[in-house]
């Protein structure tokens, strides 16, 4: 669903993306793996339309995405959440995942009825937030939330935009040691359930391995592995690049 | 008459870049927009006029010149007080407040001149008159505004000296490229703002009071050179001392051609030319 | 709203009781503090939005004096060259008209910028209008200004009939109605879809962005219409005032409808009606009371920065807010 060709970034003499290469099936979950600097963040920065990358082609469901802005990337439903939360700070928790709503259904030009009118999408948001376990906290500012939660109404907002492919960016960094699962076990839960195809950016090796299909692995802006999990983890190259252990 | 034409644009250049070197001065280190920039420029102008008036002819002529100088001390010990009583309690406060601030101390100074000087014109045109006119090219020329263009030069260049010679002006260089960064080394942020802020506003008064010779200095005699100034930020870029350079010379020239060609227009003419710029290059000629 | 959802609100049981008071604002105040409340009116109308600019898109402008110029400059321009259709049905539509055109070119070039140099981009361009007002004197009558007669109202003509009369009688009720449709509609504007959009990009350009929203499009219909009502408040000002200027379009009139907006406080939405009316009355009280009122009304200023940052409005929410937590406590 997702194809990547030949992309590539750089940032001066850095390269970030350097030619790399990927595909994601349908309805399958990629982790990226890679030492900081690897350049998996500014390949999710390329894909969701944040940067627009030097040369290189990005094609999603067949359609040529590579420069395409933000607004026509979500509308063929590529959604992504952020490694740094962005939230919309001085809404409610339902307010945030709402607007997405409101983005995603081409609502946002309607000016003079009040948005509680749109009683169906109020009640959509609501069951979203179920599905993360948030309802409870729907009437609340991201102030009063806890780091666990940000990152969950992070994602819920990604979610909502009923995207077909998403974009996860490191989605525990910041959460206690012990909600990491918990945050996984509700995230993909929810994926699972509508099929959604997830590329994510993670550290923690047991999530990923934990959750994911298939591991990429990249290396100053290039990919030097990919496979199943357990494959990977046994790969020397990756051993040593990403691990740091020479054997 | 096309010399005179270039040497008025170089002359409103001079004055301009005094000005907006001085705003873009604070805004690089201090991140703020000094919407009172043109009162200071105003009372630079009212002190020196006060103390030409007063010296008149019995002193020698070279101290006539020197008492320009005192634009720039006393107008740059009024920055220190306005920074010191007011701007720094606004460095993390958010734009609305700080634009606000300023525009509450523009018309706090423009009564505060108002009080102490009252409202008639000052007239000082000792200076101006002493120096005589010089023949360009068959063409008659004030002296005094060659006299200018070479203060002027003379400030910037110093200026860009201490910028990129001294340890001063590269600690304030370093602030304005990154103040999280600067305030991480250990440099005394409060300090530098402060010496910034009293160096730019001081740059306003020098620009005032050599101005003040050839035009009497008026009530709202700020309102136009800050304008003209904002004109030059925005053209040149925001905090860039070369754009500050180039967008002076670009609006002194347009400026004077525009008076020569299209007496009527010539201000909307320069915006015109401004906006083009701005659409071509949306971040000022040299703005990062 | 619906008649059921006011009786849940209490917010607009209040509403509903100012609006009655309203009513009768005329037999209570004197026709000269009457025609300073009219003035405060058509400010609120311009604070309203100013605000959906800045209090709800997070954008200061310090150059929309030049919508309100253009409001007020379409009323007088009429007057001077199409008499004939010198009527109030015509004049507002032509001044929603005329300062939405210019702020649709103004805006265009401002919104592709954010923070001080929008709020930069927006004075200079206002200074451009200010110069051209100024200069092009045969046609806009320079600094002298140009005298604006009574209007005709659907064939009712007011000749004969003096300025006070006329403001203290029909235009009183001709400005409620229109302010009222303007709370409203901004009302309506603010909690929308449309309105949550704004905020989002206020709060969060970033994510905004990439839930598909289209920032700088979605900017620039934020400041037409921010535009459209100060040209509106501006041309209602017009008949109060009876004379426009070139100064309308002067950068330190923009700063006063920002000084409004913030005493009253751009974080609520009544906080611009309310600061509105407050300067109006503040700025005449200090002119009358001294020559020095800019000392007077910037001092004012610097503290309302130093001190009361959320305006008054603000801070008497936050007072309520404070009540209410003793209340639930004791």
């Amino acid at each position: 669903m997702l194809t990547i060709d030949n992309l590539k970034k750089h940032f001066g003499s850095v390269k970030a993306v350097d030619h790399v290469n990927l595909e994601i099936k349908e309805g399958e979950i990629v982790s990226i793996i890679g030492t900081n600097g690897a350049g998996k963040t500014t390949l999710v920065n390329l894909i969701s339309g944040y940067i627009k990358p030097d040369s290189g082609r990005i094609l999603f469901l067949d359609k040529d995405i590579t420069y395409a802005p933000p607004y026509v990337r979500i509308k063929l439903g590529v959604g992504r959440s952020f490694q740094l939360i962005q939230l919309f700070t001085n809404s409610t928790v339902l307010d945030n995942v709402r607007i997405a709503l409101f983005s995603k259904y081409g609502m946002i030009r309607r000016g003079l009825l009040p948005a509680d009118r749109y009683s169906s999408v109020t009640d959509e948001a609501i069951k979203i937030l179920d599905s993360f376990s948030m309802s409870d906290k729907k009437n609340l500012t991201p102030k009063g939330l806890s780091e666990g939660d940000l990152k969950i109404l992070d994602i819920a907002i990604a979610f909502a935009l009923k995207s077909k492919l998403l974009l996860l960016d490191e989605p525990t960094s910041g959460v206690a040691t012990n909600d990491k699962f918990k945050v996984m076990d509700s995230i993909v839960k929810a994926i699972k359930k509508e099929g959604i195809s997830t590329l994510i950016i993670e550290h923690d090796m047991d999530i990923v391995s934990g959750y994911s299909d298939r591991v990429i692995v990249m290396h100053e802006g290039k990919v030097i592995a990919e496979g199943k999990p357990n494959e990977v983890m046994e790969n020397k190259e990756v051993k040593a690049t990403v691990f740091g252990i020479v054997s | 008459m096309w010399i005179i034409y270039t040497l008025n644009g170089l002359y409103f250049a001079a004055l301009l870049f005094l000005i907006s070197l001085g705003l873009n001065i604070i805004l690089g280190v201090m991140g703020i927009l000094n919407l009172a920039h043109g009162s200071l420029y105003a009372i630079g102008a009212f002190i020196a006029a006060w103390i030409i008036i007063t010296l008149g002819t019995q002193v020698p002529p070279f101290f006539l010149y020197v008492s320009l100088l005192s634009g720039l001390v006393g107008v740059g010990i009024v920055g220190f007080l306005m920074e010191k009583s007011l701007i720094r309690f606004m460095y993390k406060r958010t734009l609305e407040y700080q634009l606000l601030l300023t525009f509450g101390a523009l018309m706090l100074l423009e009564d505060v001149i108002k009080m102490i000087w009252g409202g008639q014109a000052y007239y000082a045109s000792a200076p101006f008159e002493l120096l005589g006119k010089v023949d360009i090219f068959g063409n008659v020329y004030p002296a005094y505004f060659l006299f200018v263009m070479f203060i002027a030069l003379i400030a910037g260049l110093l200026i860009w000296l201490f910028m990129s010679k001294t340890k001063l002006g590269i600690m304030l260089r370093a602030i304005s490229l990154d103040r999280e960064m600067a305030t991480g080394l250990g440099l005394d942020i409060t300090g530098l703002s402060t010496f910034a802020f009293v160096l730019g506003a001081g740059l306003a008064g020098l620009a005032g009071a050599l101005v003040v010779p050839t035009t009497p200095a008026l009530l709202g005699f700020g309102h136009e050179p800050l304008i003209f100034g904002f004109i030059v930020v925005v053209v040149g870029g925001l905090g860039s001392l070369k754009g500050a350079l180039v967008g002076s010379l670009l609006v002194g020239f347009t400026r004077s051609f525009g008076i020569a060609v299209f007496p009527e227009i010539e201000l909307p003419l320069l915006f015109l030319i401004a906006g083009i710029i701005l659409v071509v290059k949306p971040e000022g000629l040299f703005g990062r | 709203m619906g008649l059921t959802g006011m009786v849940k609100n209490p917010r607009w049981i209040v509403y509903s009781l100012i609006f009655i008071a309203l009513l009768f604002i005329p037999r209570i105040l004197s026709i000269h503090d009457l025609m300073l409340f009219e003035y405060g009116i058509t400010f609120a109308i311009v604070g309203l939005g100013f605000n959906l600019l800045l209090g709800y898109t997070g954008l200061l402008s310090f150059g929309h004096g030049a919508y309100f110029a253009a409001g007020a400059y379409t009323i007088a321009m009429i007057s001077k060259y199409f008499p004939q259709a010198y009527s109030l049905e015509i004049l507002i539509p032509a001044a929603l008209f005329f300062s939405m055109v210019l702020s649709i070119i103004f805006g265009f070039v401002c919104v592709r910028h954010t923070k001080i140099f929008f709020s930069i981009l927006a004075l200079s361009l206002s200074m451009l209008l200010f110069a051209l007002l100024f200069k092009l004197y045969h046609i806009t009558g320079g600094s002298d200004g140009l005298r604006v007669p009574l209007p005709t109202l659907l064939g009712m003509s007011f000749k004969g009939i003096r300025r006070p009369e006329f403001l203290s009688g029909t235009y009183y009720y001709f400005l409620l109605g229109m302010f009222s449709v303007s709370f409203l509609v901004m009302k309506g504007i603010v909690s929308s879809p449309f309105g949550k959009a704004l905020q989002a990009i206020r709060d969060n350009e970033v994510r905004a962005e990439l839930i598909g929203i289209r920032v700088r499009r979605y900017r620039l219909y934020a400041f037409v219409i921010s535009g459209m009502f100060v040209g509106l408040g501006g041309a209602l000002w017009t008949f109060v005032n009876g004379h426009v200027t070139a100064d309308l379009s002067h950068w330190v009139f923009s700063g006063e409808i920002v000084y409004m907006t913030l005493l009253g406080g751009f974080g609520i939405f009544e906080g611009p009606i309310v600061g509105a009316i407050i300067f109006t009355y503040l700025k005449l009280y200090a002119m009358g009371n001294t020559q020095y009122w800019m000392f007077v009304i910037g001092g004012t200023l610097i503290v309302l920065v130093l001190l009361l940052p959320n305006g008054i409005a603000g801070a008497f929410a936050g007072l309520w807010t404070k009540i209410k937590k003793v209340i639930e406590e004791t």
